[in-house]
């Protein structure tokens, strides 16, 4: 039959709307840093090295953007003296690695994540609590779910 | 055959249906609205999205008003004398010290204070589906409280009903705002907004600059009043000369100094050694408080350290993103909807639940709100459970603490808040009520789908009858 579609492939069809999410680590205080803990939901999709990888390097992003090093305190200070006013015009050190962090997880995605039916999102559309991976789906045309119908009531009734 | 596009699924996106398609016209034909038209907490927002105060910015324009007053009458009576007599600094000094102080108000005022967004359904869901998956099927209410380890020192992380997570440490949830604010120290009705995270050095630095401002006019007014005295007149004889407006900047200032200078000198020690004074009131950290040794996790032992730290420490952005826009097919409830699909369902509920298509299924979860029509018999025996966590959520709901500054009714916001608790908790708690319900029907949760029709062909629906 045209429509004939296995098992497997009909239930990876309806696995299309799971997501995974990484929550944060706070065993270094109120820093922004995610849990390297692979879970086990993406044990099929992709190695844990890869995962710990990433998750690691947006890490050390967040540590950059939030370390308190010289260039944060000449910025700080300069802010305090002009009465915070230099904020409106000059983009804070934390945006600019925001921006960079934006690319990485692009980049990221385009090589490595979507080949593999997946969407790492970027955590600051989740107020900095989440790192999630989607599941990206396949999405197909109405006829294809009467199909997927049919079959469902074939293997019921089997 | 099939035109197979790879696209992220969003519940919105699925809606393809006549009835939807219908919904979704009339939802393009309003213009697209931006988040803070729709922001959950008690704010109000200001220049389309970019300034943001509380709802309940009290006596905001008094402290504005008593500035102004002040320094008004300073300028208009005391510097014309003092230049005579002394030099052309002052008003300068003043002006200076005026425009800071002004801005540093207005820069408290009006940034967000480091509000976190309430979590996405797809979060609490997976926050609870981690709870929940210790075996047991039955529903049980979030845990309270999470312990993590920070630096060695045991940490309890307490879950938000309201912003349905848990609260980061250092996070309290503000009741006048309904917001989890970040390194919440205290919402201050003189500024009109909660002090956190994003604005404590905005803060600090308008109680320094005022501090310095108040003792600066109240010196200069005594000087004026000395220098009045000393060309041969008495004391009392030149204020009655003066107008009768000097002793009203001599009195504003005298009263406010004894607060301001008092406040200041506060928040420098809860600088220096990096609290909060939620932390501080709470003796969070207090080694007096029972046989615990409790130290402060977050200090850097060095008050040079945790002052750089704290005020000129990195600006972190703001997570609510106000003046974005508002996805264009965002689902309203639609209680309607609901309605229409109920009675197919019902008919469906004994046959073959396997004759649902995948979509179809999915609709449903996006379009219905009222779940407790869609549920097996097995719900009422858990409702009275749901609504007695609720009704004990409440009143644990975080008053916020505050001190010098505010005066709360804690108690009556938090219970003001109970209804809102039962309503949402009651929901949420309605997908993981027992697992026949998980296999036979559709859920909230998008995972939970998942599960369902990944695993409806083996199990032959047998949990169903």
């Amino acid at each position: 039959m045209a429509e004939t579609h296995s098992l497997q492939d009909m239930r990876q069809q309806a696995a299309i709307t799971a997501k995974v999410f990484i929550q944060r680590d706070y065993s270094s205080g109120t820093m922004c840093q995610f849990q390297t803990k692979f879970p086990s939901e993406l044990e099929n999709r992709i190695d844990k090295q890869q995962f710990e990888e990433t998750v690691r390097a947006l890490n050390n992003m967040y540590a950059e953007a939030e370390k308190l090093g010289s260039q944060s305190y000449i910025e700080g200070c300069l802010a305090c003296l002009t009465a915070y006013t230099v904020f409106l015009c000059m983009e804070t050190h934390y945006e600019k690695v925001l921006k960079k962090i934006a690319k990485y997880i692009q980049e990221q995605n385009d090589k490595i994540y979507a080949p593999r039916g997946l969407l790492l999102t970027d955590p600051i559309e989740r107020g900095l609590r989440v790192v999630s991976y989607n599941f990206v789906s396949i999405q197909t045309e109405q006829i294809e779910h009467f199909s997927v119908l049919f079959f469902l009531i074939r293997a019921h009734s089997r | 055959m099939k035109n197979c596009e790879y696209q992220q699924i969003d519940p919105q996106a699925l809606s393809v249906t006549p009835l939807s398609a219908q919904n979704l016209g009339e939802k393009k034909a309003q213009s697209p609205r931006r988040k803070w038209e729709v922001f959950p907490g008690k704010n109000r927002f200001f220049c389309d999205g970019r300034l943001i105060l509380s709802r309940q910015s009290g006596i905001l324009p008094l402290t504005m008003g008593l500035i102004v007053v002040t320094c008004g009458l300073f300028f208009a009576f005391d510097c014309p004398f003092l230049v005579k007599h002394l030099t052309i600094f002052i008003p300068v000094i003043g002006g200076v010290l005026f425009v800071f102080v002004a801005i540093s108000l207005l820069r408290t005022s009006f940034t967000d204070p480091g509000i976190l967004p309430r979590a996405t359904p797809d979060e609490a869901a997976d926050i609870e589906r981690q709870i929940d998956t210790s075996g047991s099927s039955t529903y049980r209410p979030p845990p309270r409280t999470k312990e993590i380890l920070i630096n060695q020192q045991v940490v309890k992380l307490k879950y938000c009903f309201t912003c349905k997570m848990f609260r980061p440490p250092r996070t309290s949830h503000c009741s006048l705002c309904d917001n989890c604010v970040e390194r919440f120290d205290h919402h201050c009705p003189w500024v009109g907004n909660c002090v956190g995270k994003r604005n404590y050095r905005f803060f600090y630095s308008f109680i320094i600059s005022l501090s310095f401002l108040t003792s600066f006019i109240f010196g200069c007014v005594i000087t004026h009043i000395t220098l009045l005295s000393q060309e041969g007149k008495s004391l009392v004889q030149a204020i009655e000369e003066s107008p009768a407006r000097y002793p009203l900047s001599l009195v504003i200032c005298f009263f406010s100094i004894w607060s301001i200078l008092g406040l200041s000198g506060f928040h420098t020690y809860l600088v220096a050694s990096n609290l909060t004074t939620n932390e501080d009131i709470k003796g969070s950290w207090s080694s007096k408080r029972g046989a615990e040794e409790s130290e402060n996790p977050y200090t850097y032992n060095s008050i040079i350290t945790n002052c750089c730290v704290t005020l000129c420490g990195p600006m972190p952005p703001s997570l609510i993103d106000r003046r974005g826009f508002l996805p264009p097919d965002e689902p309203i409830p639609a209680a309607s909807a609901s309605d229409i699909e109920l009675p197919p369902f019902r008919a469906k509920n004994d046959a073959n639940m396997c004759t649902q298509s995948t979509k179809d299924v999915l609709e449903r979860v996006v379009h219905s709100s009222d779940f407790p029509v869609l549920c097996s018999p097995g719900t009422p025996k858990t409702t009275p459970q749901v609504l007695n966590v609720s009704s004990r959520a409440a009143p644990t709901s975080e008053p916020s603490p505050s001190v010098g500054c505010t005066q709360q009714q804690a108690r009556q916001s938090a219970a003001t808040a109970c209804p809102p608790f039962s309503r949402s908790n009651k929901r949420d708690s309605l997908h993981s009520i027992n697992p026949a319900f998980r296999l036979a029907s559709p859920s909230p949760t998008l995972s939970h789908t998942t599960l369902i029709l990944g695993d409806a062909p083996d199990t032959g629906f047998n949990p169903l009858h």
